[in-house]
């Protein structure tokens, strides 16, 4: 079967289980509407979501549920340190923009990676230069600022993971 | 005090929690000096406070309509706040807006002035 094709089904069939969760309606007038809905998204829409030919693997579901929970963990580290600078009297802040090198190539993976720069404590992602595979990270309270620290300090809790999911 | 099944108990502790993290980031919004350190509260306090309070829709209402909803909602918010996030930084980058006195470091500037 051809990738696009697969991808449509699946679209079909999750927009379908979102239709039914949201509205909760069991009657078939409902779900003939929710048939239609699902439709329209997936001949618009359906063949964004798989572009690659790539087996299953349990692995990577595992490695998607530690990367969510390590994930959910930084966030709430990052609002307490939030939470700690705008309480604390003197404003404790260093800010600068450093630089984060990646091994991370494909566009899902670098935003992915993105993201949880975005959402971990003290770090906001501004920019990404893809073709040399470096991100430009604002950091509230800059430690050092030598390439290959950042890259572990900032960079390195998530990197392996998103290469385990996406590469 | 009304009659309040258990979920409805802890769905309104963690809405409460919720609030208490909004409040934070907008303290953070106020009190930060530049661009750059307020976009920082804002995305992280405000996308974990409204998450937490359509999570805590989500504990009070039960498997129901609302609360998946309010689940979907979540999940969007946590996707799309970063992004965001992003493009207002990389913005105001552009648009020559100055970090504070206090930075100690700009790469990025630097960076733009080699290419040039």
């Amino acid at each position: 079967m051809k990738t696009e094709t697969k991808s449509r089904i699946v679209v079909f069939f999750l927009s379908l289980l979102v239709w039914i969760l949201i509205t909760m309606v069991f009657s078939i007038p409902s779900l003939i509407a929710g048939v239609i809905m699902a439709l329209i998204t997936a001949i618009f829409a359906g063949e964004m979501l798989i572009i690659t030919e790539r087996k299953f693997h349990l692995k990577r579901v595992w490695y998607t549920i530690e990367y969510l929970v390590k994930f959910i963990w930084e966030l709430f580290k990052a609002n307490f340190n939030v939470a700690y600078i705008v309480i604390h009297p003197l404003l404790p802040i260093k800010p600068g923009i450093v630089k984060v090198k990646t091994k991370l190539k494909r566009d899902s993976a670098l935003t992915m990676l993105a993201n949880s720069i975005t959402l971990t404590p003290g770090t906001l992602t501004v920019d990404i230069d893809v073709d040399n595979q470096i991100l430009y990270v604002h950091w509230i309270d800059v430690k050092f600022t030598d390439i290959e620290q950042t890259t572990e300090f900032i960079g390195g809790r998530f990197e392996k993971l998103l290469e385990e999911i996406f590469e | 005090m009304p009659d309040l099944a258990i979920n409805q108990i802890i769905g309104y502790v963690i809405i409460c929690i919720g609030v208490i993290f909004d409040l934070f980031g907008v303290l953070g919004l106020v009190r930060l000096p530049d661009v750059y350190n307020r976009l920082q509260a804002a995305t992280k306090s405000v996308t974990f406070g409204s998450a937490g309070i359509l999570f805590g829709v989500f504990v009070y209402s039960g498997f129901t309509s609302m609360g998946f909803k309010a689940i979907l909602c979540a999940i969007f918010i946590l996707l799309t706040s970063p992004v965001s996030a992003h493009a207002i930084a990389k913005a105001a980058h552009s648009a020559g807006i100055k970090l504070t006195d206090k930075t100690v470091i700009d790469l990025y500037q630097e960076d733009k002035e080699l290419q040039k």
